[in-house]
């Protein structure tokens, strides 16, 4: 955000560098938007960046519809042979960007390669013990315990050519963390319907349209330049000046002008992600509070008058100008799990939060440290200044600690902090996603792997346990609601609201909004 | 009482006050800078709403326009910024930053300006040329990149949490040894002027030690110009710490001078909230140009030449 501004100019005239030219028989995207990738080797770095961009490249063993339903790829079909024991038909005929051909092995690889430690991806193939080739075109995914999301985790789980990466030494996994650079992390081939040619880290990407892909897009695009723009200003004038064709990560207060300028349009969407605070309520004393000897946020009265300040609709009208949805559960619509009448937001009512707190032993409110990232969700500072401000008015006095997010990721992560903002995506578009990552008593692996207030509710874990296992959806619906309900009515965390993350293009530039945030090339027509 | 009448007397016929009676222009600028100054050191007084107790800020408020046009509210004169803040009180807080570093700064530079020539000037030889070769080594930089460079270095070595406590410090040191050049040439060229005459040639006879001859006898002579290009430097000072703050690399926004809140505003000048960037940038014309006025009317009120 700071330095940026320096780039800002300098970023300016690059980008009329780096867009010139095209290629004169090409339908070309280009494509601003806020962050480049972080490499292209697709088993290192869960980012949603980074993920949006190798989709294009990179397949899985299945992807998702316009509308998150789940559809074959380079599976063409499947079945559960027992509970913990799935067959993949795999199709033939597919050819990775080299040449060479699409085989079990390749799955089998990519299976042993993301599991890697060095890796952040492991998450996509959580429970699945082991995958085994039958024969070229079918493999057995065995799992430790049946799992009714399992094809929802695969979409993620992309699938690297055997022979390319051994003959180019890519076997291993990036460890990006510790700055290591392969071939894979430079380089990347996949079966997907673009084919990436360059990348010019912090410049751009480019992409052409794979003329051997086994589908169809449903679009004109032969050409994708991605140019990652840092500074909000510049993205936004140069899609004014006409130097893109498409703009994500806008910010909120430009979308209005952008919605009345005629050379643009606007498509509307929510992202499934929530924000929301998380509070320490594990420590018995508060790392960054003048309350000593014991901990307040355990207290749900505390917790109730938290959430009781907090004016979500004035958020949403002041600082995200309409566009957020105020949220009081934790999973936003589109997520299975998610109904629109548990997720009513209660009114704010500063005097019954006042009189919470003071029932709750701090008649005069007390003090606390608020870390926030500030680089990393929409408005996500401001929203922080506000609920200073609203917490403020019922006694609370906050100290806010905004910072950038990959220091700010790293403090929570160590539980150094007493309460947090943090938003939450959900991959799979299954509440279970959340309720495992951030409710969930934290054990080992995926159980509360971000439930960084360290909530422990033995109710709570039985009904996320059972719901990892149980096939039965009508039974598995029941055990996400009353999950979601539990965590509301007992304001483990302070909702605020579900981020509407709106893209804008020129008029001819025609796609399909999809609520993972990520443009898919595929769809985009230009006329 | 006829010796405080005699010295009011003696002050109003002074040359300095006969020069400022007879330029309106300067006595605007003074008023401006009285203005500024004043709005500025008793904000805490005067400012209609305190922008920074969390407690009386309503996000409710936010992006209210200025008072006159339409969906403005009296009690905001110059409209909120995003935060519901009201622009006027923000602004006083602001100057106040602004003016206190720009001043700091300028004292810090002077001090060792001063210090750094009256030193090269008065020992000559290979202390001069030592001094005055750093000093031609630095003026090959533009100013605001070695305030960047020192600025840059106190984040990485110092842990955020403490960065943002003494942010402020590191700001009038940067800026402070980017501006000391200026100083110690005007005070070295001076002193070589001044070692040589009868006083300070007296003063060693009776025995005197050279840092008493330097500070009772040389410093008082060669102090005029160096006052007249502190008043000029302060402005300078202004801008450059509200350059660095735009650049966001300056004070923090939990303590935001105008060029924070310039920085801060700037996300909203094209969607249509003008008044949250336009208000504080008024604000820094205004005074910097006053406080310009009066250093160049100082100047030349002061110099033999033009009178």
């Amino acid at each position: 955000m700071k330095i940026s501004r320096l780039l800002a100019v300098t970023v300016a005239c690059v980008i009329a560098a780096s867009i010139a030219a095209p290629n004169a028989n090409a339908t070309t995207l280009r494509w601003g938007a806020q962050n480049d990738i972080l490499t292209l080797d697709p088993h290192s770095q869960n980012h949603a960046t980074t993920h949006g961009l190798l989709q294009h490249t990179y397949e899985s063993l299945v992807r998702y519809t316009k509308d998150f339903q789940v559809e074959p790829s380079l599976a063409t079909s499947w079945q559960q042979i027992s509970p913990t024991q799935w067959r993949f038909n795999l199709r033939k005929g597919v050819k990775f960007h080299d040449g060479s051909p699409f085989t079990a092995d390749d799955v089998v690889f990519s299976y042993a390669r993301i599991i890697q430690p060095q890796g952040t991806n492991q998450i996509y193939v959580s429970g699945v013990k082991e995958i085994k080739k039958i024969d070229d075109f079918t493999v057995e995914a065995i799992l430790s315990g049946p799992n009714p999301v399992l094809l929802r985790l695969l979409v993620d789980f992309r699938i690297m050519s055997k022979t390319w990466a051994v003959k180019n030494k890519s076997e291993n996994v990036q460890n990006y963390v510790a700055k290591e650079e392969s071939f894979a992390s430079r380089n990347a081939n996949g079966t997907g319907p673009y084919i990436i040619k360059l990348w010019e880290p912090d410049k751009r990407i480019l992409m052409v349209a794979n003329p051997a892909w086994w589908d169809k897009i449903s679009g004109n695009v032969t050409e994708v330049i991605y140019t990652p723009i840092k500074a909000d200003a510049t993205r936004v004038s140069a899609l004014l000046a006409g130097d893109v064709d498409i703009v994500t990560d806008l910010p909120t207060q430009d979308v209005t002008r952008l919605r009345t300028d005629p050379k643009l349009k606007v498509l509307d969407g929510h992202e499934v992600r929530t924000i929301f605070i998380g509070m320490d309520q594990f420590s018995p004393e508060l790392l960054y509070s003048n309350i000593k000897g014991k901990n307040p946020f355990k207290d749900i009265r505390v917790r109730k008058a938290l959430n009781m300040a907090v004016d979500r609709e004035t958020i949403k009208r002041v600082t995200m100008r309409g566009l957020s949805i105020p949220a009081a559960i934790m999973v936003a619509p589109g997520v299975h799990g998610h109904a629109v009448e548990l997720d009513k937001v209660v009114p704010v009512d500063a005097e019954g939060a006042k009189k919470l707190l003071a029932e709750a032993g701090y008649p005069a409110g007390f003090e606390f440290s608020l870390d926030c990232p500030n680089n990393r969700y929409v408005n996500d500072e401001e929203i922080c200044q506000a609920l200073v401000g609203m917490w403020a008015r019922v006694g609370l006095k906050v100290k806010l600690n905004a910072q950038p997010m990959a220091s700010f990721i790293s403090k929570i992560q160590k539980l150094d902090h007493s309460a947090y903002m943090l938003g939450w995506g959900v991959a799979t578009f299954d509440a279970n996603y959340t309720l495992q990552s951030l409710m969930r008593t934290k054990t080992t692996g995926a159980d509360g792997s971000f439930n960084l207030g360290r909530i422990s509710d033995a109710k709570l874990d039985a009904l996320i346990d059972a719901a990892k296992t149980e096939t039965d959806v009508k039974k598995r619906d029941t055990l996400l609601h009353d999950a979601l309900v539990l965590t509301r009515d007992n304001f483990y965390y302070v909702p605020l609201h579900h981020q509407l993350r709106p893209w804008a293009m020129k008029k001819n530039v025609t796609t399909v909004y999809k609520s993972d945030d990520r443009p898919e090339a595929r769809y985009a027509r230009i006329e | 009482m006829s010796a405080a009448a005699g010295w009011l007397r003696r002050t109003w016929e002074h040359d300095l006050a006969w020069s400022f009676r007879r330029s309106p222009v300067i006595i605007v600028a003074a008023l401006l800078t009285l203005v500024c100054v004043g709005g500025a050191v008793f904000a805490p007084w005067l400012a209609p709403h305190n922008p920074f107790d969390s407690g009386t800020v309503n996000l409710t408020d936010g992006f209210t326009p200025p008072a006159w046009s339409v969906g403005g509210k009296p009690q905001y004169l110059l409209g909120t910024d995003d935060q519901g803040r009201d622009m006027l009180s923000t602004i006083m807080y602001g100057s106040r930053i602004s003016l206190a570093v720009g001043i700091a700064s300028v004292l810090f530079s002077m001090t060792l300006g001063v210090g750094l020539g009256l030193l090269a000037g008065y020992v000559g030889g290979r202390v001069d040329a030592f001094i005055m070769r750093i000093a031609d080594i630095q003026l090959s930089f533009p100013p605001i990149l070695v305030a960047l460079l020192i600025d840059g270095v106190a984040r990485v070595v110092l842990p955020r949490e403490a960065h943002d406590g003494i942010a402020i410090y590191v700001l009038i040191l940067a800026i402070g040894v980017s501006s000391w050049v200026q100083y110690a040439r005007t005070v070295r060229g001076s002193t070589l002027v001044e070692r040589n005459k009868e006083y300070v040639q007296a003063a060693r006879v009776i025995g005197r030690s050279q840092a008493s001859i330097m500070l009772h006898h040389v410093l008082p002579n060669v102090m005029g110009p160096v006052l007249v290009l502190a008043t000029i430097h302060i402005a300078t000072a202004i801008i450059t710490e509200a350059t660095l703050s735009f650049l966001g690399v300056g004070v923090p926004a939990t303590q935001p001078s105008l060029g924070t809140l310039i920085r801060v505003g700037n996300d909203f000048l094209l969607s249509g909230e003008w008044w949250i960037t336009v208000f504080p940038g008024g604000a820094l014309i205004v005074l910097v140009l006053s406080v310009n006025l009066l250093g160049d009317w100082l100047r030349d009120a002061l110099n033999p030449k033009l009178r």
